[in-house]
């Protein structure tokens, strides 16, 4: 958890969350590698209402544990938009997902865009105090265990 | 009453987000009581399902080509909830003209 988090870009955001998540000992060194290579064919950012959101994330051979890296950015950073090659979306919450298994991620990915769309949680994530009050949000909206 | 339409579902890896499309075009479908078949697929397979699995419209959360003579949705509202509306209105649009 990176709050507040600075960024110059995505890479770097990407490269920020994926030292904590290598120094959690959970992904493995290639993360951050892969990813970066991953976001540049199949973007991840979400033209979310109010604030956006990127989910950037590598394939379930670099990862060795489940986790999520969030970071809430004091200014955005451009994100290429997920389906539109040419577009970028500002995000200022990177959910960087650590997965090890496929289908977790498919359940992962259903409570979390139910999240997106709750009204107001972007907000409450993008304004919270401390990480604590950001864990209580996702704990509340993200069950999968 | 016509018969089954035929939807694809393209993602980059076929799992992820293409599952998340998937569940909400079938439910888009049940509500409106047009009985669906969906199929996901990775992006680089899309030429060769229309081909074998012949859809009558494609929704994908990945760039895919222009040229493919299907209707073809970017899903990307179905996950960030903006758009979702209209890209409801016109899926429905097309399952029922197919």
């Amino acid at each position: 958890m990176l709050v507040p988090m600075r960024a110059e870009s995505a890479t770097d955001a990407i490269a920020q969350l994926g030292a904590r998540l290598q120094a959690g000992g959970v992904v493995k060194d290639s993360w951050v590698q892969a990813t970066i290579e991953r976001e540049k064919t199949f973007a991840t950012g979400l033209p979310t209402p109010e604030v956006g959101v990127a989910i950037p994330h590598a394939d379930v051979e670099h990862v060795l544990q489940q986790a999520i890296a969030v970071g809430v950015l004091e200014q955005p950073v451009e994100f290429g938009e997920m389906g539109s090659p040419d577009s970028t979306v500002p995000v200022r919450i990177v959910c960087a997902l650590a997965v090890a298994q496929s289908e977790l991620l498919v359940t992962l990915l259903q409570r979390l865009v139910e999240m997106f769309q709750s009204p107001g949680v972007l907000g409450q994530i993008a304004g919270a105090q401390s990480p604590a009050e950001i864990v209580k949000i996702f704990d509340h909206h993200i069950q999968v265990k | 009453m016509k018969g089954e339409r035929r939807v694809l579902v393209a993602c980059g890896t076929a799992i992820a987000t293409a599952t998340v499309v998937a569940q909400k075009v079938k439910e888009i479908a049940k509500e409106v009581d047009v009985p669906v078949r969906v199929v996901q697929c990775k992006a680089a397979e899309i030429r060769g399902q229309i081909i074998t699995f012949d859809p009558h419209a494609i929704v994908a959360t990945t760039p895919v080509p222009k040229d493919l003579g299907i209707p073809v949705f970017n899903g990307v509202p179905f996950l960030s909830g903006v758009g979702m509306d209209e890209l409801k209105a016109q899926l429905i649009e097309a399952l029922k003209k197919a």
